[in-house]
């Protein structure tokens, strides 16, 4: 199968949809002459021209509401913020206008639009920098959160975004863009909403998404080595999430560790745990376990920064706490 | 830029003065349906700045879109929104054009290009601006409108919108309403500079209109519409006067008696009035345009009491275009 980046399948699936649906644009800080921060959208202004491929003045406000404007008027724009930080400068045009104008006009409007939102920390870029906000969006009526963790979701799930006709936000790690996978040259189209096995396991559940998938990956390994087996479900999709997916997972191994790289306190495990408690309580040996960053903000000293982001130690220590 | 034409003929002026009534007879249905109880929340009314609806909305074609803002039903109702889904909506019936979960503040109407009315103060630029972004890509021909008033001159989406919409020549009017009230505070409070000032500083073919004078406004969007569409952005201003408080129920203690008494001389319905008569109509005509305006009103607000509660099941189904499983909980 062919080997790719996770940024390349990003690249491609920006230039496939942008061959696909004359309707989609492109637009972002930097996007267009400069291929991007992050270099997602290299070469697309190239193929795609400067209309459909639109370097935008560093106004997120603006730009984000202008993006909802587009998408109610013909137009599926896919607008990139430079790093998920500065979204909070656009919360308007994403709260209060994509996510409820099919609502509040009565079904008369869908906005298909995309807001792609690199996050994540790892490259001790500090405070304003690193963070992972997604459980804010997960928390609105009326958008959609995916988080592709592999290289061919990197690129199925974008696909999906694009091709949906509500917003949805797309949460890619930073972390992620250098790494390596299979993208094969038909990849299979991804439904959001649906999680994934990513490893079979009978002891105890642990649900992830996005960089975390790898450090649960990782501790996997360690259960293994002590004698548990840890299935790992990657999410892929945060609202909707698939409930049905894990409840199962849990059914089988009675134990449930949620895993994200976002600050613990009121977070999406927060949400993931309580729904296990409500709903998967009679198959469950333990309290469901949450790993998650601490209660403060990402630091910048690369010392710090390693023991604030949570690592495979803490979640083998969760998982074999539910084992205790 | 001169205008095509320096004035309107009298059937002009007469289908500007009917939509200025409809809107007036509309928001004093409002204001007694509101007091009575039978419209909860908050509705901003636009007595007095009726004009700018109507003379802006002329100058529309059907392409054309439109964003607007917390005082917007001049706006949707001169652009043609059937008094019947308009009343049931305002009064949340499942019969409105929004099955009732808009209510006044975020009325819209996508068959007319309507992107909304919006309770975010300048939330309607940017919207228009993506909407006139959507017209220049998919080359529609279409110029996009954004109404705001001067209470959205401080907001930096006003300024970052006026910036991209230079940079990108956007087909697009910014028509702002400056009725010299930001909320409950004068604008001179609230605002250092000028907004023809500010579409000087970025480029923008500007004027300032009085906008209480149908006539002048219609033709002054005209001007701003057709620059809009084949030239690129056009800021403009309508002077014009807010007779009710920010909200109903808003006593305007912060108003001087000497400029709420003030306010009845500039009552753009009696200067259309008056130019009405100088161009030949008798005043029974106008009467019974007024009239006609009046029963036209009543028989929406009777329909929409007669409607429907909306459903809240379908309500809940519909926050998604697509849902998937987990939405519907």
């Amino acid at each position: 199968m062919p080997e790719s980046r996770y940024i390349r399948a990003v690249n491609r699936a920006l230039s496939d949809a942008l061959e696909a649906d004359p309707t989609v644009i492109v637009m972002g800080e930097d996007i267009a002459e400069a291929g991007g921060s992050f270099k997602a959208t290299r070469g697309l202004l190239e193929r795609f021209g400067p209309e459909r491929v639109r370097d935008t003045p560093i106004s997120e406000l603006t730009i984000t509401g202008a993006a909802v404007g587009a998408a109610l008027s013909g137009l599926k724009p896919v607008l990139e913020i430079m790093f998920m930080d500065f979204v909070t400068l656009a919360m308007d045009a994403i709260v209060n206008q994509a996510a409820k104008s099919r609502f509040m006009f009565g079904g008369q409007a869908s906005v298909p639009m995309v807001v792609r939102l690199p996050h994540g920390g790892g490259l001790n870029a500090g405070p304003q920098h690193s963070q992972c906000l997604e459980a804010w969006f997960a928390h609105i009526p009326g958008l959609k959160v995916v988080c592709p963790a592999t290289v061919e979701d990197a690129y199925s799930l974008l696909r999906a975004a694009i091709d949906d006709p509500d917003p949805v936000i797309v949460v890619e790690h930073k972390g992620l863009y250098a790494t390596a996978g299979d993208l094969p040259d038909q990849p299979s189209p991804a439904r959001i909403g649906e999680a994934r096995i990513a490893r079979d396991g009978s002891d105890v559940t642990l649900v992830t998404y996005g960089a975390a998938l790898a450090t649960c990956i990782e501790a996997a390994g360690q259960l293994q080595e002590r004698g548990v087996s840890a299935e790992v479900v990657d999410l892929r999709s945060l609202q909707p999430w698939d409930k049905a997916a894990v409840l199962s997972s849990v059914a089988k191994t009675h134990r449930a560790v949620v895993v994200h790289e976002a600050v613990r306190n009121f977070g999406v495990g927060a949400e993931i745990a309580a729904i296990i408690g409500e709903e998967g309580f009679d198959d469950l040996d333990a309290p469901v376990g949450r790993v998650g960053a601490p209660f403060m903000p990402s630091p910048f000293a690369r010392s710090l920064e390693a023991r604030f982001i949570p690592d495979a130690a803490r979640v083998v220590n969760a998982a074999l706490k539910t084992l205790e | 830029m001169g205008s095509k034409a320096e004035t309107l003929s009298a059937g002009e002026l007469v289908t500007l003065h009917e939509t200025m009534l409809r809107v007036r007879a509309s928001e004093a249905a409002l204001a007694k349906l509101f007091a009575d109880g039978e419209i909860p929340g908050f509705i901003h009314l636009s007595f007095g700045q009726e004009a700018v609806a109507a003379g802006v909305c002329s100058a529309l074609d059907r392409q054309d879109t439109l964003a607007t803002t917390h005082r917007g039903h001049g706006h949707v109702l001169a652009r043609g929104m059937d008094l019947h889904s308009f009343f049931k909506e305002l009064m949340g019936r499942a019969g409105g054009k929004c099955g009732g979960r808009s209510g006044s503040m975020h009325v819209a109407d996508m068959s007319l290009g309507i992107l909304g009315a919006n309770g975010i103060v300048g939330a309607s630029v940017p919207l228009a601006l993506g909407s006139a972004l959507a017209h220049q890509t998919r080359k529609t021909g279409g110029v996009a409108v954004a109404f705001f008033g001067d209470g959205a001159m401080a907001e930096g989406a006003l300024h970052e919108a006026l910036n991209m919409a230079a940079l990108w020549s956007l087909p697009m009017v910014f028509a702002c309403e400056n009725n010299g009230w930001s909320e409950f505070s004068p604008t001179a409070r609230q605002f250092k500079g000028t907004l023809t000032g500010l579409a000087a500083t970025f480029g923008i073919a500007h004027r300032s209109v009085d906008g209480n004078d149908v006539e002048a406004t219609a033709l002054a969007a005209r001007d701003a519409v057709a620059h809009a569409r084949s030239e690129g952005p056009f800021v403009l201003e309508c002077l014009t006067t807010r007779v009710r408080g920010h909200y109903e129920g808003d006593a305007q203690k912060y108003r001087s008696d000497e400029e709420r008494k003030a306010l009845e001389a500039r009552d753009p319905i009696a200067i259309a009035s008056a130019k009405l008569r100088a161009a030949g109509v008798a005043q029974e005509v106008i009467d019974e345009m007024a009239e006609k305006a009046g029963k036209s009103v009543a028989d929406a607000v009777a329909a929409a009491r007669d409607d429907a509660l909306p459903d809240f099941e379908a309500a809940l189904a519909d926050v998604y275009t697509r849902a998937g499983p987990e939405h519907a909980r």
